[in-house]
């Protein structure tokens, strides 16, 4: 008798443990199908009002780069702007905006007001490009190794702690001997 | 101003929850009548507080002040008035507020409405309720708050997911809340019980009204909800086992399991323990379903932004309510006296069956919802289990209980006579032979699925009717004395009838619509002709226009059956600058026989269009048989009984003799 009006709590404490668990599991992560794996063939004009276009070429050249997904909609994307403008004035390594889904004017716009990190830019009007990178959310940030390799994908904000921690290392490593044995 | 009103008066809110979960139940314990009635107070107080803050949020999104993140984030100036409105909820912030604020009506209904309880049961169940409202206060004012303020105001906002722009989900969710949060008073019943240690008829009595408004907001709210996600989301499906739809269908399992439950522990004083256990189930797996939308645990389309402190603050709140309500169960189940005995073959039996085959289903759904989870866990491995495997678990469980749907309300109390009760069904009987014989003489080539599901809605259908003649004593008395019983039968009664025609409806729609669907996929150019089921449509050609928010692609097709022109149906594919986004609107022409559902998709550069075209046999009763089960909920509880006689303790042991 004890025993079986004990067993909805038992029940539930497995539940419980397994949701906890699974909070801890952050499966956000969906592990992109894209790690360690060339970036796609792209090519895609610059935003409104720039020069350099982004393709599968540019992020190739041997030097590691960071690619950003980012959007002039995407208030989570002026979150964590400044952290790219901060990187931008080291020139420690190149920063692509890959601008998802925005009117050219825009996007032009909110470079200007929010200042412009970025090396090179590709306009991502329709959103093409941005599916066969396995995008699904602004912002998104990509590190490519110098062979054109995805490495790692950042999804949601990018932080400083998290620049300084992860991806700076990362790159560095990158940059030295073209290798990395640093997870994400 | 209007933010820091609304924020103050939820931080008031949250003081009055304090007092409203303490002192009654102290003055419950000790057998102070002040502080018992201080419970009534608070709720009504509380109620108060939560619909200022309410309505201040209405007020920032009605006039647009982008001064706050919570409106600036999900409004935008250009939207519609009812959308303006609808984006209060259509959020995480804002949906909690609605969350607390139903919660907070709820707990007033008790107080007004809870006149006739014990002084101290209502007490308890009042600070219960008050209890649920800190963890929900908490987590807005500590997690997720949406008073805060932006500087510098944005000139816009960002809008409403376009998906959202629709006036089905504006009222998707307040119904599904309602159901949610109306099942919290059963929990509060419940676990106010087991404080006082005592369940009795009366209490079964008095829970079974608030489980049934729940049930019927539930209801509704879910038809609504899949409603809108088959004209919507331009599939033609209209249930997609998604965890999010499953963590709405769970609670309504079990809150259906319970509705039935409480039948018997009031009748026959038996079940008792198992009652009180379904009415903490259903409302946990509500909070579970807060857990799963708001958490990020599983992935789905129904997600709401995630933060993993929420996650976090939502499991340690389902952790003290589900965990601390079954250690309670587990202390307190074993001194309930067990009630009545009855035969396996009696109405109570049936009642059983019912609720073994539900509480399978929603542990199936629960497991099938969880297993992606636990295979994570353990391996690591990402999965999603689908339809395949709902589909397969509930078909075998569904059968059996729409079968003995149409037998156990013909079986006696105690001790039953199935014999007699299959010898009454034998109309029932010879209808779902004929219409599995009709279906199969019709359509030999439909699937057998298909000719079971037929047979189920005669059976379930003539079966009501025959319980109904039993009842009135059609054909046994003369046809004046039948009429006059048939006036007096209790709304209970009808309400019982009305719901389980609405599962048979629900059958029905869903059987013909999956089996007979005859579906095209194809490229049109201007001019060209498509056949679809019995109906021949023209495709007129497709231009641009703008709406109010949005840009659209809208295609037209002339519809004609038998060579007779007879209605143009012009389907749309919007795009919504602000977020940008695509949503489709199919163009649907619902009659009671059938749905022709046609959407129109891309270009394809060459002058063509892509479209999908349906017709959906029967489709509508799907919905429209859920609209007859709420239906049958609200006639149920226009019962007399419910009105009359407010039952006391005595008196409602009395009255044990069949009222339904």
């Amino acid at each position: 008798m004890r025993l079986k009006v004990l067993l909805p709590l038992l029940v539930f404490a497995l539940i419980a443990g397994a949701l906890y668990a699974g909070l801890s599991l952050r499966p956000r992560d969906i592990p992109s199908a894209l790690i360690g794996k060339p970036v796609p063939a792209f090519e895609l004009p610059p935003v409104q009002g720039r020069n350099a276009g982004l393709s599968t070429a540019d992020l190739t050249k041997g030097e590691p780069s960071l690619v950003n997904v980012f959007a002039s909609w995407c208030a989570p994307c002026r979150i964590e702007h400044p952290v790219w403008v901060e990187l931008a004035k080291t020139k420690e390594v190149p920063i692509h905006g890959l601008n998802w889904k925005d009117q050219p004017q825009a996007a032009s716009r909110w470079l200007e007001t929010f200042g412009d990190p970025y090396t090179r830019t590709g306009a991502d009007i329709s959103g093409r490009v941005a599916i066969d990178w396995g995008v699904y959310g602004a912002p998104e940030t990509f590190v490519v190794a110098g062979d054109g390799t995805i490495m790692c994908k950042y999804i949601s904000v990018v932080t400083r702690e998290m620049l300084d921690e992860k991806i700076l290392p990362m790159l560095r490593d990158l940059k030295r001997t073209g290798k990395t044995s640093r997870s994400c | 101003m209007t933010a820091e009103l609304g924020h103050f008066a939820l931080v008031l809110a949250l003081a009055v929850a304090l007092v409203q979960s303490t002192l009654p139940l102290v003055g419950a314990w000790t057998g102070n009548v002040a502080w018992m009635a201080l419970g009534r107070t608070a709720a009504l107080a509380q109620a108060a507080l939560a619909l200022i803050a309410f309505a201040m949020l209405t007020v920032a999104f009605v006039g647009s002040d982008f001064s706050v993140v919570n409106v600036a984030q999900n409004s935008h100036s250009l939207k519609p008035m009812l959308y303006k409105v609808a984006g209060v909820w259509g959020n995480h912030e804002g949906s909690l507020l609605l969350w607390v604020t139903i919660l907070a009506l709820f707990g007033a209904a008790v107080a007004v409405f809870g006149g006739n309880l014990p002084m101290s049961l209502r007490a308890r169940i009042l600070s219960v309720q008050g209890m649920i409202g800190i963890g929900f206060l908490l987590f807005i004012l500590l997690t997720s708050n949406p008073f805060l303020r932006l500087d510098p105001a944005p000139v816009d906002g960002n809008g409403l997911n376009p998906l959202l722009q629709d006036p089905g989900l504006a009222f998707h969710p307040p119904l599904l809340y309602l159901g949610y949060v109306g099942l919290s008073v059963a929990f509060s019943f419940a676990v106010a019980a087991l404080i006082e240690g005592r369940v009795d008829p009366a209490w079964a009595r008095w829970v079974r009204p608030w489980t049934l408004v729940a049930w019927c907001f539930l209801t509704l709210g879910i038809a609504l909800g899949s409603y809108w996600a088959y004209y919507e989301l331009g599939w033609g499906g209209w249930w997609f086992w998604d965890p999010v739809e499953n963590a709405s269908f769970m609670p309504w399992l079990a809150a259906t399991a319970l509705l039935h439950s409480a039948i018997v522990a009031e009748k026959r004083d038996a079940l008792k323990s198992w009652t009180i256990l379904l009415a903490i189930i259903a409302f946990s797996l509500s909070l579970l379903g807060t857990f799963l939308v708001r958490s990020g645990v599983l992935t789905s389309v129904h997600a709401f932004a995630t933060d993993p402190a929420r996650g976090v603050f939502i499991l340690i709140f389902l952790c003290l309510v589900v965990g601390g309500s079954l250690a309670l169960y587990s202390f307190r189940a074993g001194e309930l006296k067990a009630g009545g005995l009855f035969a396996p073959m009696s109405r109570e039996g049936a009642l059983v069956l019912n609720n073994l085959l539900l509480a399978t289903a929603t542990g199936s759904v629960l497991l099938g919802t969880l297993y992606p989870l636990f295979l994570d866990a353990i391996t690591a491995e990402k999965v999603s289990v689908g339809p395949p495997f709902f589909n397969a678990v509930f078909v075998p469980l569904m059968t059996p209980l729409v079968v003995a749907m149409a037998v156990g309300p013909l079986l006696a109390w105690k001790r039953g006579d199935l014999a007699g009760a299959l010898q009454r069904l034998k109309f029932a009987f010879a209808a779902a032979a004929i219409a599995v014989l009709a279906g199969w003489w019709w359509l030999a080539d439909g699937p057998v699925l298909a000719l079971l599901g037929l047979g189920l809605f005669a059976w379930v259908t003539v079966g009501v009717i025959v319980e109904w003649a039993e009842r009135v004593g059609l054909g046994r008395v003369a046809l004046r004395d039948s009429l006059n019983r048939a006036l007096n039968l209790p709304r209970a009664a009808y309400g019982m009838s009305l719901a389980h025609l609405g599962i048979a409806l629900t059958v029905l729609g869903i059987t013909a619509s999956s089996a007979w669907q005859r579906e095209v996929l194809t490229i049109l150019k201007p001019g060209d002709k498509v056949d679809v089921g019995s109906y021949t449509l023209t495709f007129e050609g497709a231009r641009q226009m703008r709406g109010p928010n949005y840009t659209a692609l809208q295609g037209s097709f002339a519809v004609a059956k038998g060579g007779q022109h007879l209605y143009v149906l012009q389907p749309e594919t919007r795009r919504f600058p602000q977020p940008p986004m695509d949503t489709t609107e199919a163009a649907i022409e619902s009659t009671l026989a059938g749905d022709l559902y046609v959407v129109i998709g891309e270009p394809d550069g060459k002058g063509g269009y892509a479209a999908r075209l349906y017709w959906k046999p029967l489709v509508i009763w799907i919905w429209l048989g859920a609209v007859a089960m709420a239906a049958g909920g609200v006639v149920s509880l226009t019962d007399r009984r419910h009105r009359v006689g407010a039952p006391s303790r005595q008196r409602a042991q009395a009255a044990a003799a069949p009222a339904e």
